[in-house]
């Protein structure tokens, strides 16, 4: 187990480090900082200055170090268009998107493996094929469509939910939520549904086709054989085998709800990272851009880790496996 | 006599397909005592499976019991609501699958499997049920019982894990068992072993086996009557002995001679001509006749006698002479 650990975080690792170096490289390749932070009137007296002061007349291998120095310890440099510390304004930035991300997580997963064990039980029931059909426009619409629609529907014509920014928004130390209020709990909605509608219902969809074929196996037969209730079989026999796979799956969803929130962010204002990443890109703003790229692999990377820790968790045979291979 | 365990009247089965109906049992009637093994054998697809499935409720639709009744200790079974079918699942009615390897929830410890199954039926508590689950372990003959409990099936070999499909399918102590092919995936060191187990098992509690296979070789070691099944029918059922040695069914007879253990001594294995008719093909009266040596007029229109015990559901049965 531990040797097994240690050799997945060395991978995480690796991986971080490349996605560092393609984040490194843009400040090299892409537009001169010095021009953005410079006005049109500078010396080259001034430009040798800064660049010293950036380190910018460094190897490159020196200063891709720094640059991961820097980054292993939170800081990525001064944003160039608000002349304030990266961090600073990521941490301002987080909590917006950590709860969006959060809420449609949890819509995603909660109500893609209850309606896909639904309807893999049912699998005959009108309800079912309904919500299968259904789920085919889940999957196909694009998601600034459905938040569009959304919007339209919900804020336009019911005047019901708000279509844009955060709502009000309580501070508890460096966190501020939108949990604690009506306005920010009603902001929500819209936004995390739009952000979670594909994700659950690629999620039902697969718990889905995954129950149908373990409810076909022998064990399951066996276990009605015994006489189990019918709740047993379907919740503790068929549903654990189910998410073995599953979990993946719902893994890398997670990543990329918090990937995919730069559309749903910018289709409803909502002040998240990936709004600011958008905006960062429109003033090619590069330590912003960096840090961002970093932010998101460290959670893909991160989720993945606990996934596979899961995995090992759940299936004994992958423990045995692994306990005898080391 | 006692009463019998399990008692099927002439139970039939039917698929609808989109072909029309098919009928993978064909009122077919037979009884199971106490403490007695049936072997039920017949060609693949002959329906044997089919028929356990009808008894134990668990009949895939749309295949379903189509006329006929079947009766356990004294009590009409065929008609029960689902749950009442499924209180008997497992309480009144064990089963044991062909293949060990995937008969077990490979997510679920062993202890746990045996325990769930007994606290469904029984109202014992819970240390009750696992002290009773490293006993059913004992008994089918798992060494070191009491430390296997935390097992996964995993950690079992093919026959050890067959060992605990049994224990599964007893722990509630059942009256009847269905064992259907329980030894055809295993090794063949193991395979006797397992028919050892059943016999004993069937011997000291007086549990009633209907044991479904192929090989002879089982039926010769464990059966103590033989049902044979031909196309969904019943062919023949008789005492062990006389399926073994004095077949009168032509059927039966042929599928005898087509065996290596009663074919001893003779050079080749018969064959029989032909294969066993679609079940959207069945002929005209004796279902057997297209492939039967002494097939006669009367046989393609008439089935012949059906249900009769001791007598083949055949016009012209097999007599022998006695070689003592
Ligand atoms: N859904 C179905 N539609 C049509 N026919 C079916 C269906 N399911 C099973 N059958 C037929 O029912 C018949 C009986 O099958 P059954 O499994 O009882 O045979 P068996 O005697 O157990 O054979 P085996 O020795 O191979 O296990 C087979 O001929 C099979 O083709
Ligand atoms: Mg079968």
């Amino acid at each position: 187990m531990l040797a097994y650990l240690i050799r997945r975080i060395g991978q995480s690792a690796l991986v971080l480090l490349i996605v560092g170096l393609v984040a490194f490289a843009m400040f090299r390749f892409v537009g001169d900082p010095i021009d953005n932070m410079l006005g049109q009137e500078r010396t080259q007296e001034d430009i040798d200055r800064l660049r010293g002061q950036l380190g910018l007349d460094q190897p490159f291998a020196v200063q891709y170090f720094r640059f991961l120095e820097n980054a292993a310890q939170g800081n990525f440099g001064v944003s160039y268009r608000q002349g304030r510390p990266v961090s600073d304004i990521l941490l301002e930035r987080a909590p917006a998107t950590l709860e969006l991300a959060a809420v449609s997580g949890f819509l995603a997963i909660a109500m893609g493996i209850a309606l896909g064990v639904f309807t893999a039980i049912r699998r005959n029931g009108f309800t079912a094929n309904f919500i299968m059909s259904a789920s085919l426009i889940g999957v196909s619409l694009p998601t600034f469509l459905i938040g569009i629609l959304l919007i339209y529907i919900f804020s336009v014509e019911l005047g019901w939910l708000p279509s844009f920014g955060r709502g009000e928004t309580v501070r508890i130390g460096n966190w501020t939520t939108g949990f604690l209020t009506e306005t920010g709990l009603k902001a929500l909605v819209l936004p995390s549904i739009t952000l979670g509608l594909y994700q659950m219902t690629l999620i039902m969809r697969l718990v889905r086709s995954e129950m149908l074929e373990v409810l076909r196996q022998d064990y399951i037969r066996f276990a009605r054989a015994r006489g189990l209730r019918d709740r047993v079989v379907n919740f503790r026999h068929a549903l654990k085998n189910t998410m073995m796979p599953v979990i993946t799956v719902i893994g890398l969803q997670l990543g990329s709800i918090i990937a995919f929130a730069i559309i749903t962010e910018t289709v409803f204002q909502w002040p998240g990272v990936g709004l600011l990443f958008i905006n960062a890109i429109q003033f090619v703003d590069i330590p912003v851009m960096a840090a961002y790229l970093m932010l998101i692999s460290v959670m893909f990377v991160g989720i993945n880790l606990i996934v596979d820790i899961l995995y090992f968790l759940i299936d004994p045979r992958l423990r045995a496996d692994r306990a005898g291979a080391h | 006599m006692t009463e019998p365990v399990l008692s099927i009247r002439d139970l039939s089965v039917e698929i609808p397909t989109r072909k029309g109906i098919v009928c993978p049992v064909d009122s077919v009637s037979y009884d199971i005592a106490p403490g007695e093994i049936l072997g039920v054998v017949g060609e693949s697809g002959a329906g044997k499976s089919m028929a356990g499935n009808a008894v134990i409720g668990l009949l895939n639709p749309p295949a379903r019991i189509a006329k006929g009744e079947i009766w356990l200790n004294g009590t009409r079974i065929d008609q029960l609501s689902g749950d009442a079918m499924r209180r008997l699942r497992g309480k009144e009615i064990g089963m044991v699958f062909q293949d060990p390897l995937t008969s077990l929830n490979p997510l679920l410890q062993i202890g746990d499997q045996l325990t769930e199954t007994m606290l469904t039926h029984l109202d014992i508590s819970r240390s009750e049920a696992e002290k009773r689950a490293i006993a059913a372990l004992q008994e089918v003959g798992i060494p070191g019982a009491a430390d296997r409990l935390n097992s996964y099936p995993h950690e079992f070999s093919g026959g050890m894990r067959q060992r605990v499909v049994i224990a599964l399918a007893l722990c509630a102590e059942p009256s009847l068992i269905i064992a259907d092919e329980p030894t055809t995936a295993l090794d063949v060191s193991v395979q006797a072993q397992i028919v050892a187990l059943l016999k004993k098992l069937c011997r000291e509690r007086g549990t009633a086996i209907m044991l479904i296979t192929h090989d002879m070789g089982v039926i010769a070691e464990a059966a103590d009557r033989v049902a044979v099944m031909y196309a969904g029918r019943l062919a023949e059922l008789g005492p062990v002995r006389e399926i073994l040695t004095s077949p009168s069914h032509p059927y039966t007879d042929g599928l005898m001679a087509s065996t290596p253990l009663a074919s001893r001594g003779k050079s080749r294995l018969h064959q029989i001509p032909g294969s066993m008719p679609r079940l959207n093909a069945i002929p005209d009266g004796c279902a057997f006749n297209p492939r039967c040596p002494y097939a006669a007029d009367k046989c393609r229109h008439d089935p012949g006698p059906q249900g009769v015990e001791g007598r083949a559901a055949c016009w012209f049965p097999i007599v022998r002479e006695r070689t003592a």
